[in-house]
């Protein structure tokens, strides 16, 4: 694409044999171009880079949590688990909430909120996940969350997990240069296993981090 | 097939086309996607005494034509470096050219030193485009008298093949390409990023977290070749030619108008593969102008 000069960092949706699904929205100058794509045309792509979502621990109950277009990079591992669990996605209004068939036909209960209230219940995706804990039973199986969306909804889903002793995985989203962790550009704060912090790239030591390993009172 | 071979003080190299500083990591980070043997050379990310973090983020944007970075030199240290990475270095037929800062004249030196006896290492680069903390006159890199210290006393303390990078915001490159050559210098290479900035119209807000960086990419190509014509023009040591290099044609400009060698930087970001890409390029043109070597097309611009 001759409008932009770098590559851009998408998740992938779905992989079956030799077809390969992104999901993406034109935000920017390259996915805006994106977006004039005719079938036919060819691109370049290098992948699959970095580390993506750890599968679910044994005994554990998976909730998976997205916001804007997060549930893209969560329908490959939702596919994996043979025992489905709960997905919470959360928008603007209607049209940001996709996949919904999808996730339900491998046997998810998807649970949908908008702040506009156009889908599901009115407010925003932790709304739905507190009001999910608040209900549920004590001494069921312990929880393990997959979250892929803005920095505020990991930063409220980290602090969820550890109030509530959940292990959760969160996909960041960074700017990035070159993908293959030559550039410095997609790094975050994580702790250095002391009381400091070390940076670390998304490119290629995440964009998965477990949520307990991200300072997230430095975060931007 | 032409000779593609380049000598360099005592570098010698299979390519003209190496990958520049900051832009291809350390080695490992390329080494699933290009054969790193085919490069002239790898220039490793910047490398000071002890061990940096850098600037916050947002570090990079995209612009039109270009990349502005303010990475702000993370780098591992000298023993760091040498512990991670020359191990995997040296496993490999391609020479290692280490890029070195400091914040003083005497950290230049220090770590410059401290390379000499570096087992794998060919040579070393000097990027002068940092803040001098002591002295606090801006840049190393744009300050004539300071430019000059800096590779002496660096020159004094090793015998590796010595390359100050030089940087494009100065009135008159010749002058730093002489006193470069004057202080020792083995070659120069030119240039390092213009410095740049950018500003979100929404927020107001500096782009950067670091506010100002410096522009690389496509749109500083033909300001790169403007200097180094000019640099090559003004002395005999060899002129590494750097800046916006995406194709054959880029590079083979750099070689026309003096450069004897090239290095691919913003360019690998995007096609992790552009220095070869480059090298078979050159070796292309040169069979169909009927160069037997690479060193006979340097500086050929044509003046008719
Ligand atoms: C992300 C990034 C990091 C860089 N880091 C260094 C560095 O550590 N030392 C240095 O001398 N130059 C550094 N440079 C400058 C490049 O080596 C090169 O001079 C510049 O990018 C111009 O070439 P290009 O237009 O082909 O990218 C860096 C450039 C970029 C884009
Ligand atoms: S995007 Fe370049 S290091 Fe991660």
């Amino acid at each position: 694409m001759e409008e932009s000069l770098l590559r851009r960092p998408f998740s992938v949706y779905k992989a079956d044999g030799e077809v390969l699904q992104i999901l993406y929205k034109g935000v920017g100058k390259g996915t805006r171009t994106m977006t004039y794509l005719r079938p036919g045309d060819q691109l370049s792509l290098i992948g699959p880079l970095g580390r993506g979502f750890p599968a679910l621990s044994e005994g554990r109950y998976p909730i998976l949590v997205a916001g804007g277009y997060g549930m893209a990079a969560l329908y490959l591992l939702a596919r994996s688990m043979t025992s489905p669990g709960i997905a919470f996605f959360g928008g603007q209004s209607a049209p940001d909430i996709l996949c919904v068939d999808e996730f339900e036909a491998l046997g998810w209960e998807v649970r949908i909120t908008t702040e506009d209230g156009s889908s599901g219940e009115k407010g925003i995706v932790t709304d739905s996940i507190d009001a999910w804990w608040s209900a549920r039973s004590s001494g069921g199986p312990p929880v393990e969350a997959y979250a892929c969306g803005p920095n505020a909804m990991l930063k409220a889903v980290a602090r969820r997990a550890v109030e509530h002793d959940w292990r959760a995985w969160v996909s960041v989203d960074r700017n990035m240069g070159c993908g293959v962790g030559a550039c410095l550009t997609c790094v975050l704060k994580v702790r250095d296993g002391g009381d400091g912090w070390q940076w670390k790239r998304s490119c290629t030591e995440g964009p998965v981090f477990e949520c307990r390993e991200i300072c997230w009172d430095l975060e931007p | 097939m032409p000779d593609l071979s380049v000598h360099i003080g005592r570098l010698k190299m299979k390519t003209p086309v190496m990958v520049a500083s900051g832009t291809f990591g350390y080695g490992p980070e390329y080494a699933d996607l290009v054969d790193l043997n085919k490069l002239g050379a790898i220039v490793v990310k910047g490398i000071a005494r002890h061990p940096t973090r850098g600037n916050e983020t947002p570090r990079t944007v995209e612009v039109a034509s270009g990349l502005i970075n303010a990475i702000g030199l993370p780098n591992p240290g000298f023993d760091g470096f040498v512990e991670q990475y020359m191990p995997f270095l040296r496993q490999y037929d391609v020479p290692v050219i280490v890029n070195i800062w400091g914040k003083t004249i005497e950290e230049y030196a220090e770590v410059a030193r401290r390379f000499d006896e570096v087992d794998g290492v060919h040579a070393l680069e000097i990027n002068v485009s940092c803040p001098n903390i002591k002295e606090g006159s801006g840049l190393f890199g744009t300050d004539l008298d300071m430019f000059r210290r800096v590779v002496e006393a660096v020159r004094k303390v090793t015998d590796l093949t010595l390359i100050p990078k030089l940087a494009p915001n100065v009135s008159d490159i010749r002058a730093y390409a002489r006193a470069a050559e004057e202080s020792g210098a083995d070659a120069i290479s030119l240039i390092n990023s213009v410095p740049a900035m950018a500003v979100d119209v929404e927020t107001r807000k500096p782009k950067l977290a670091n506010v100002t960086g410096g522009l690389t990419g496509p749109g500083i190509h033909s300001l790169a070749v403007k200097l180094v014509w000019e640099a090559a023009g003004a002395v005999r040591i060899p002129v590494i030619g750097i800046g916006g290099i995406v194709t054959a044609e880029d590079a083979l400009e750099f070689l026309i108008v003096g450069a004897s060698a090239v290095a691919v930087g913003t360019a690998s970001f995007t096609q992790p593969t552009t220095a070869l890409d480059v090298t078979d390029g050159i070796a292309a043109y040169l069979e169909r102008h009927g160069y037997g070597a690479v060193h006979e097309l340097v500086g050929t611009m044509s003046s008719e």
